[in-house]
Parts: C-alpha cells; sequence; structure tokens
C-alpha cells in the first residue's frame, strides 16, 4: 500500500532542491540588481577632489589660488556632546544650532557622516583641532575654496559655484554631480574644462555601520585626482589694481589691450566686488545682495554693455572711405550745419581736419557717397546695396558681431544691415536720409567697450587685430592657448591708410583730449560721447601709446560722465602711463579722475 | 556479554563522507562569515567562532564514536526514558535558562550550554519510533493517528512555551513520516490545499477576488457533470468554509505577535520596509544575488563580511556560501543535502524492523525540513525562521544534535543484519 510513498518523498526532496536552485539561479545569476545593490551596500565611492588650477597674471602674480577650508563632520552614531555648555563654548555655536544641525544629520543618516558645522576657518580650525579628539562622531573634512591675494579683476575672473540642476542636466561631460563646484563665469567658466582637473576616486569598504574597512581589492580601482590646469592670465595685477583704483565709484569699463597680441592687460568693469565674497559659504548671500543692487556690480560691462560708438566712428568710416577710393586725404566737404549739428571749427576741411575736429558734415556727405554709390538708379534699392557693402567692411572691424573673448555672455553689439531697416520701415520705405545717423556712429550703432579697445588696437596695428583674450599660456606654454587667440585678423585697410589716420589723433589730444597728454609718451586717441537718453552723456576715450610703437591699446568708459575729454581721456592717459612707466607723474590728475567730479 | 556489533565494513560511508563535507564546507563558510581582513586571524583562533566551532567538531566526532561503540539496542531501550528526560528539561528550561533576546532557550553551567529545544529533536524521534513500532499500530486509524500526534505535541507545545516557534515547527516536519507510515493522503491533500488557499490569501491584497475564485470553482465542479444533491450541498458547504477561511486568516494574522505578522508580509512584499523588518531577507537576498554564478571567491564576499546580514554566522550561513562561491557553491552543497535525504530514505527502506525505519524516516523529516525552511528563508522563499542549517551553522547544540540524530540512525543501519525482521 504504501510502495510508492518512499518515492513520493524522495521525489519531493528533488522537487525542493530544483525550486532552491532555480530560485538561486534567478537571484545570482539572470537578476544583477544584487550586484549593484551589494555594491552600494559595502563600496564606498569616495571621490577624491582634485587641486582646480590656479591664475597668474602676465608677470607672474598670483591672482587666484585655493585655500584649504575645514568642514565639520559628524556621525551621529558615535557623536557623544559631554559636557554642552563646554561644547557649544568650544565650536561657539548656540544650543538650537545643535540640536538643529544633530537633528538635520540624524535625519540624512546615523552612521553617515555629515556637515555639522560648514567652512571652519584656518585660525578656528587649529583652536578646535586638539578638542576634537574629546568628541567621537566628528571629525574635520578638508575642502578648498577659491582666494584672491588681491581683490581685484573680479569680472574677467568670474567666480565658481555649486553646479546647478539645469547645468547638470545638460551636461553631456558626466564630469559633474550635485555639490560638484563648476566656473560661473569668467574666465572661470570659459577654462573651466582646462582648469578643473580630473577627480580621482578611491573605493573603500564599509561595513554595515559605514566603518571604513579599507580600501577595496587593495586600491585596484583607485586613481589619483590630477590637478587642474594653470592659467597665466594676460592681466596685468598692477595695471588692473592703478585701474580699480582709478574707476572707484564710478561707472564704466576700462579695456586694455596689447594691441601686437590682442592680450588683454586690464578689464575693469565698474563697480566691481570683492571676488573673495563669492566663495564657499558665503557666496550664497553675497551674490544675492550683489544681485540686488541697483549699481548691478555683477554685471561685466565691458563685453555686456553696449553703447552708440559716437565720434569714434568717424574714424572707421574714414578708414573704410579711403580704402573703398571714394575718400582721399585731400577730399574735402563744407562744415554745413543744416545737414547735422556741429560745433564751430574752420570749414570747409579736408579728411585730416574732419577726424581732428570731429565734424559731423563731413561725414554726413562722405556717408552718402560711401553707400549712394549708384549702383542701381532706384535710390531706395541703391542705400540697401550701399548699406549691406559698407556693413560687411565695418564687420571686420570687429564690429556687430562676438569678438571670441575668452569669456561667457559676450554681447555683439550692432551694426544695422537692410533687413534690420526693413523690418522697422518696409522693404523699399527708407532710404540715406534715413540712416545717416551711422555716419557719425549714432543712431542704431552699438558697441561693447571691448570691442571699442579693439578698434584702438586695429589703429595702433594699422590694419589688423589679434582677438582680444585673457589667457596668455597655460601652465606656461603659450602654445596651449586656443589656436583662434594666434589668428591674425587683417580688417581689409591698407596699413598706409592708417598713417594719416593715426596722426590726426595724436593731433585730437591737442584738440578735444588735452588732459589726456604727456610730455614724453606719444599718445594717439579719440574723444567719444555716447549719448544717453537717460541722463547726462557717457564719457568715451580710445587710445594707443607710444604711437610709433604702440605697447599699449586702451578704451575707457565713464557713464554719465560728460564729454570724452574729460573722465575718460583722464583715465586712459592714468592707465597709459602707469602701464609703460610703472609711475604716475601726474598727481593733479589722477586725484581729478579719484575725486570723480567731472561735470563741474 | 555484549556482542561486539561495531563492523566497520557495515557502516554507510557514502553518508559518513556526505556529512563530513558538509560539515567541513559549514566550518569553511564560518571562518568566511566571521573573517576581518584587517585582523588577520587563523581558522583554528578559538577566540573567533571557525575555532569554537573546531572545537565543537572535534567533540562531535567523539560523539560519533560513543554513539558507534554503544549497544545498538540502547536506543530502542532507552527512547521512552530519553524522551522523558528531555521533556523535563525542556519544562525546566524557562525556570534554569538564560534570556536572550526574550526567549530562554539555553541551559548550562557557565559558559558551557546546551539548547534542549535541538535535543529534544532525537528523543522525540526515538519516541515516535517506539510508540509506533509496534504491529498493531495503524495510522489510517483515529485513535493511533491521536496518539502519535500526542507523542510529538508535547514538546511542541515546551518549545513554543519557549518561546521559539520556529524550532517547534520543526516537529511538524514529522507529517513526513507519518506519511510514509500510512497516514491517510486526504490529510495531505487538504493541508496542501489550505496552505495554498492561505497563501493566496496573504498574497492577494483584495480577499474578494478568491472568493471569487473559489465561488467560480464551486459552481464549476457542480456545473460538470451530473452531481447528486449531496453532492452539489457537499461541494457548496465546502466552498463557504473556504470563503470563511480565506476570511478568517486575516484576522488571525493579525492577532500574531507583532514580529511574526511582519515576517509573513515581508515575504510577499520584501520591500516593504527594507530597513526594518525586511532588513535580514534583503540583505540576505542582496549578499546571495551578487554571488553571480561562480562566487566572489572564498573571503571575498563583502556583504557577509562586513556584518549587512544578521546572524551570518548561524542561521544565516548560507549567505556566506551563496556570496562566495555563487550559483555553483549553492547547487553544489543543495545538492549534496539532496543526495544525503535520497540515501536516508534508500537507508530507511533497506531496515529490517519497523523501530529502525521509522527512526530513519524522522530523520529525513528533519533534515529535509531544516533544509528546506533554511535556505529558502534566505532567499525570501519562506519568512525568517531562526532554524539553523544542519552542519553548516555555527553552534555546539545545532551540530551536535544533528550528529547525533544522524549517527543513532547510522548504527542502527549498521546493526541491521542482527536484528530480527520485525516489520508491520
Amino acid at each position: 500500500m504504501n510502495d510508492q510513498r518512499p518515492v513520493v518523498i524522495v521525489i519531493f526532496v528533488f522537487l525542493i532542491g530544483l525550486v532552491l536552485l532555480i530560485k538561486l539561479f534567478m537571484i545570482q545569476v539572470m537578476d544583477d540588481s544584487f550586484i549593484k545593490r551589494a555594491e552600494r551596500n559595502a563600496i564606498q565611492r569616495v571621490v577624491d577632489h582634485p587641486y582646480r588650477g590656479l591664475v597668474y597674471d602676465r608677470t607672474g602674480k598670483l591672482l587666484v589660488y585655493n585655500n584649504p577650508i575645514f568642514d565639520l563632520m559628524i556621525v551621529p552614531k558615535e557623536f557623544e556632546v559631554g559636557d554642552t555648555t563646554r561644547f557649544l563654548e568650544l565650536f561657539q555655536i548656540s544650543k538650537e544650532h545643535l540640536i538643529e544641525s544633530y537633528q538635520a544629520a540624524r535625519k540624512y543618516s546615523s552612521v553617515k557622516p555629515s556637515t555639522f558645522i560648514k567652512q571652519i576657518s584656518t585660525n578656528e580650525f587649529a583652536r578646535i583641532q586638539d578638542f576634537l579628539i574629546d568628541y567621537p562622531g566628528l571629525f574635520i573634512m578638508t575642502r578648498s575654496v577659491r582666494s584672491y591675494p588681491e581683490p581685484v579683476a573680479s569680472h574677467a575672473l568670474g567666480y565658481i559655484g555649486e553646479i546647478s540642476g539645469r547645468q547638470l542636466e545638460r551636461d553631456s561631460s558626466g564630469y559633474y554631480v550635485q555639490g560638484d563646484y563648476i566656473g560661473l563665469s569668467g574666465m572661470e567658466r570659459f577654462y573651466e574644462d582646462q582648469m578643473r582637473g580630473e577627480k580621482g576616486v578611491k573605493y573603500k569598504m564599509v561595513n554595515v555601520r559605514g566603518v571604513d574597512k579599507g580600501p577595496f581589492k587593495e586600491g585596484e580601482y583607485d586613481t589619483a585626482s590630477v590637478a587642474g590646469h594653470n592659467i597665466n592670465s594676460s592681466i596685468d595685477m598692477d595695471l588692473q589694481k592703478y585701474g580699480e583704483k582709478l574707476m572707484m565709484g564710478k561707472t564704466g569699463s576700462v579695456v586694455a589691450i596689447e594691441p601686437k597680441t590682442g592680450e588683454i592687460l586690464s578689464m575693469i568693469s565698474a563697480p566691481f566686488y570683492d571676488p573673495n565674497s563669492l566663495t564657499g559659504s558665503e557666496f550664497g548671500k553675497s551674490y544675492s545682495a550683489l544681485n540686488a543692487m541697483e549699481t548691478k556690480p555683477l554685471f561685466n560691462r565691458p563685453i555686456m554693455a553696449t553703447y552708440p560708438p559716437g565720434s569714434i566712428f568717424k574714424i572707421v568710416q574714414s578708414l573704410i572711405g579711403l580704402q573703398e577710393g571714394i575718400l582721399t586725404p585731400e577730399t574735402t566737404f563744407a562744415c554745413n550745419k543744416s545737414l547735422v549739428a556741429c560745433h564751430n571749427h574752420p570749414s570747409p576741411v579736408n579728411l585730416f581736419g574732419a577726424i581732428r575736429n570731429s565734424c559731423n558734415p563731413y561725414y554726413h556727405q562722405a556717408f552718402r557717397q560711401i553707400i549712394n554709390q549708384e549702383v542701381s538708379s532706384n535710390t531706395y534699392k541703391d542705400t540697401e546695396i550701399g548699406l549691406n557693402a559698407w556693413r560687411e567692411q565695418v564687420l571686420k572691424f570687429g564690429l556687430g558681431g562676438n569678438l571670441g573673448v575668452d569669456m561667457p555672455n559676450e554681447k555683439k553689439g550692432l551694426v544695422p544691415n537692410s533687413a534690420y531697416y526693413d523690418h522697422y520701415y518696409g522693404n523699399g520705405r527708407w532710404k540715406y536720409s534715413t540712416i545717416y545717423s551711422l555716419s557719425i556712429g549714432q543712431g542704431e550703432l552699438l558697441v561693447t567697450p571691448l570691442q571699442m579697445a579693439n578698434l584702438a588696437a586695429i589703429f595702433a596695428n594699422k590694419g589688423y587685430f589679434y582677438t582680444p583674450h585673457l589667457v596668455r599660456a597655460i601652465d606656461g606654454d603659450k602654445s596651449q592657448i586656443p589656436q583662434e587667440y594666434l589668428t591674425k585678423h587683417e580688417v581689409g585697410v591698407d596699413s598706409h591708410h592708417f598713417d594719416m589716420v593715426q596722426d590726426a589723433m595724436v593731433q585730437a589730444l591737442y584738440g578735444t583730449a588735452q588732459r589726456a597728454l604727456m610730455k614724453d609718451i606719444e599718445i594717439a586717441g579719440k574723444t567719444g560721447t555716447a549719448q544717453n537718453p537717460h541722463g547726462e552723456d557717457h564719457s568715451v576715450f580710445i587710445a594707443f601709446a607710444p604711437k610709433d610703437d604702440p605697447k599699449i591699446a586702451i578704451a575707457v568708459y565713464v557713464e554719465n560722465a560728460g564729454w570724452g575729454g574729460r573722465a575718460a581721456a583722464s583715465t586712459a592717459s592714468l592707465m597709459i602711463e602707469q602701464y609703460l612707466r610703472d609711475s604716475i607723474s601726474r598727481p593733479a590728475l589722477e586725484e581729478y579722475v579719484i575725486a570723480g567730479k567731472f561735470m563741474n | 556479554m555484549r556482542e561486539t556489533d561495531i563492523n566497520i565494513n557495515r557502516v554507510d560511508w557514502i553518508t559518513i563522507l556526505i556529512y563530513s563535507v558538509l560539515v567541513m564546507i559549514g566550518w569553511f563558510n564560518i571562518y568566511a562569515a566571521v573573517y576581518d581582513g584587517q585582523v588577520d586571524k587563523s581558522i583554528f583562533d578559538t577566540s573567533i567562532n571557525s575555532g569554537i566551532q573546531l572545537v565543537w567538531i572535534g567533540t562531535a566526532i567523539a560523539i560519533i564514536i560513543v554513539i558507534m561503540v554503544a549497544d545498538y539496542r540502547l536506543f530502542e531501550n532507552l527512547a521512552i526514558p530519553i524522551y522523558l528526560v528531555m521533556l523535563v528539561l525542556l519544562l525546566l528550561t524557562p525556570f534554569l535558562g538564560k534570556e536572550v533576546n526574550g526567549q530562554i532557550l539555553t541551559i548550562g553551567i557557565g559558559s558551557f550550554r546546551i539548547q534542549p529545544g535541538e535535543f529534544a529533536k532525537f528523543a522525540t524521534a526515538l519516541a515516535l519510533a517506539k510508540f509506533m513500532e509496534r504491529p498493531t499500530f495503524d495510522l489510517s486509524k483515529t485513535k493511533y493517528q491521536l496518539q502519535a500526534f500526542g507523542v510529538l505535541l508535547l514538546p511542541i507545545i515546551l518549545i513554543i512555551l519557549q518561546p521559539d516557534t520556529g524550532t517547534a515547527m520543526v516537529y511538524f516536519s514529522m507529517l513526513v513520516m507519518f506519511y510514509r507510515e500510512g497516514l491517510p493522503q486526504k490529510y495531505y491533500v487538504l493541508g496542501i490545499g489550505l496552505i495554498a488557499i492561505a497563501l493566496l490569501a496573504l498574497g492577494i491584497e483584495n480577499n474578494l477576488y478568491l472568493a471569487g475564485a473559489i465561488v467560480v470553482i464551486v459552481v464549476a465542479l457542480i456545473l460538470m457533470g451530473k452531481k447528486t444533491p449531496q453532492q452539489i450541498i457537499g461541494f457548496s458547504v465546502i466552498g463557504i468554509v473556504l470563503i470563511a477561511f480565506t476570511y478568517s486568516l486575516d484576522f488571525v494574522v493579525s492577532k500574531l505577535p507583532e514580529h511574526q505578522q511582519n515576517r509573513i508580509m515581508v515575504l510577499f512584499n520584501p520591500d516593504l520596509d527594507p530597513l526594518g523588518v525586511g532588513w535580514n531577507v534583503t540583505q540576505s537576498k542582496i549578499a546571495i544575488g551578487s554571488g553571480g554564478l561562480a562566487g566572489k571567491g572564498y573571503l571575498q564576499g563583502t556583504q557577509t563580511k562586513f556584518d549587512f546580514v544578521p546572524e551570518q554566522h548561524t542561521d544565516f550561513i548560507f549567505c556566506t556560501l551563496g556570496e562566495e562561491f555563487g550559483w555553483l557553491g549553492s547547487f553544489v552543497v543543495i545538492a549534496l543535502f539532496v543526495t544525503l535525504l535520497t540515501r536516508l530514505v534508500f537507508l530507511a527502506e533497506r531496515q529490517k524492523n519497523r523501530f529502525n525505519r521509522i527512526y530513519g524516516y524522522c530523520v529525513v523529516s528533519i533534515l529535509m525540513f531544516h533544509f528546506m525552511i533554511n535556505i529558502a528563508m534566505t532567499i525570501g522563499l519562506f519568512p525568517v525562521v531562526g532554524i539553523p542549517l544542519p552542519f553548516f551553522s555555527y553552534g555546539g547544540s545545532s551540530l551536535w544534535s544533528f550528529t547525533i540524530l544522524l549517527f543513532i540512525f547510522l548504527k542502527m543501519d549498521s546493526a541491521r543484519a542482527l536484528q530480527l525482521g520485525r516489520m508491520g
């Protein structure tokens, strides 16, 4: 009766074995999620953050370095406060802070470390270091923040900050994780890839309580971090510092370029801020405060503010006229004030006189000839063709488009084309009389101070420029800088046409910009006044010096400071002296600029 | 004069070989479970559990020798006294024992402690064999069924009182032996059916679906073929009882102690509370699952090494094996157990008297239950029940009791030629 029962039992035993093996096969071989979960459990990936590259000025002075800061970490499970009063006194926190931080840490994890007190200074660290042993569950984690020996060049250098969710989403490099720092503006952002370095990683094993159990597989998979590349900036720290001293309390821009290389010697955006305020734990608070200020100190004026170029643009018009053969040095026009307003000066004038006297009617008439070359019998069509041809030439001067400076958010400025006017007036509804303001650098034209400084460099170089840039070398190696900064850009105007222009610019200092005159340095310059419908005009001046071997080309904008011959010319002249002489021989002029009462 | 019945050639060396292999693998795994790469200690170091286990293994060998040289009639003659002594010990444990985690499982002097619940297994097996060996004993009759259950129920009640539900459950494995000895099949069909419905009721959120399914099946059975009115009433009553059972189950579960309730719920939803009640099973599955096909290598496991799996050298010892030797290692051990159990069925069947055979099937039942439940719980197929893996798990009481259990049977088997055929 029971003969088959032993067989049933044996079959049952085999069935048990089979079920267990099938289930084991499912979780061990088919499903690899457990492997990952095991790694998450026991293998902690500790990222070794690399040292971010440093920034030096052109003479080797340190502009940006990394300062170690110390975060006090807590492991709630191991933490023992002991004598609370003594603890609060030692760490200089309130009881509420202690309770709050402890509970926040507990909520995150009772066995994993979380930040207890953020960014303890080196001094603080030295004070508490020896007492830490009394408090199990507390330890120091070292990080570094950017630091600036001199609080200058904040806009050019830029700042770093925690990567935002949006940036993280867009990042295709896979380099970043939540909480990583990334360059957010200026060179920090532009040279992020070079400066960030390579993260290292250490795999360590931890037990269930998070206790370190040594390196995983003897560190076989560990990699060391690689420090970021150092940037040798073209900025001259002394010049930058001096410029910021002059621009203190004003609004505007100063951009100085070495004409032969396009290297930016100084780039000032006023008002400026202390770059040290946008580091570490201060970042959020300072940023909000700066962002809320009416003077917009975070606004990077040299590349983001646009103004009409004004009279300075007449030089560009002259050069285009000369190159096209429409103007010669002998071309003469009457100062016909019925065309456009002008100040009193001898009339008629030739081209030299026109530049020197900044004669508006001269350019009104010259520009008409440039635009209306009677290619078409239809004056509307003819203007359209002329405007677009002219614009092509103007663009070669680096206007109306991004120059390609090594900073983010550069503005293009504006050199209008026919489509622009078509949009406002309709095709075939506008002609020269509509656009004549362009002749004297007014109307729709907009340029940035950087483009203006680049113009000065073009005049200094007699017809070419290198894209202005802030980098001189990477890790001391000049060949490592982006290739476009080593490419010469010709503006398409023969160099001999510049001779007369340069002479006129030298002469201009005896006319409109006498404050800029210097005894033993021949400066070529041109004043401008950017019309401001909202208040006082902006004072503008461009210059280069020495005229025969230009070492510096400069553009200065001082907002609401009126006529270019005062604030801007004076500032530019002092900057030139500082750069070329490394000292100031005109304390009165310096005082005048620093005082900033240009309108009296 | 005592007849020398120790005949080396008659001992079943296959079983002894499998036993030895399992004990050795177990010992190596205990070392792996307690191994700490930062504190390099030898497997023989008695300050860690592997060293202590070696002491248990040594003493187990001594026990084996004692059993083998003892008179084969001794166990049959002492079956009832041993059973009674064990019952007394179980009864005394709550009074003399030491409390650990709310349970009082061990008694003893100083650090030497034994767990009467473990030793009561072979004692009960002996008692059952003695009790049931009578030729008139017929498990198809209710009277004898009640007697057999009575012998089984006494230790169960005493162990539940300790309370050690896991160990108590082991005694129900004797149903396998009862099956062999002729307990009618209908009980098993009914039991398996109820368990299946219980699992479904616990697994399916809404009992309404299950009740609906039962109704559909009952209606289908009634409509299929011709049925007498009695049959129709019978099916309907069974259907109603089943539906009532389904609904009462939730109530019963809700009356269980909370930790047992949780263990049951976790089975159906392991992610219920991965850091709380699900921790053991979750971590155990991670450890085993991360082993892959061939494992991480001996002493290379991270999960078991760094204490992610609780009780890893005792009840969860299989995790170490699964993690470090992978599916292939698991296969070998499961194959060894299956072979051992099959061999024991074979040995039991070749016994000449009923006492030996019943005892043999008791050994099969107990080992089968431990093997099945222990591994099933580590991979989430069964609620967590605190019972050891035979010959593997760390612990003297466990190793000794399984050794005694097994070798008493091997002793009987080796002496079977000397015995008269007394088959019922």
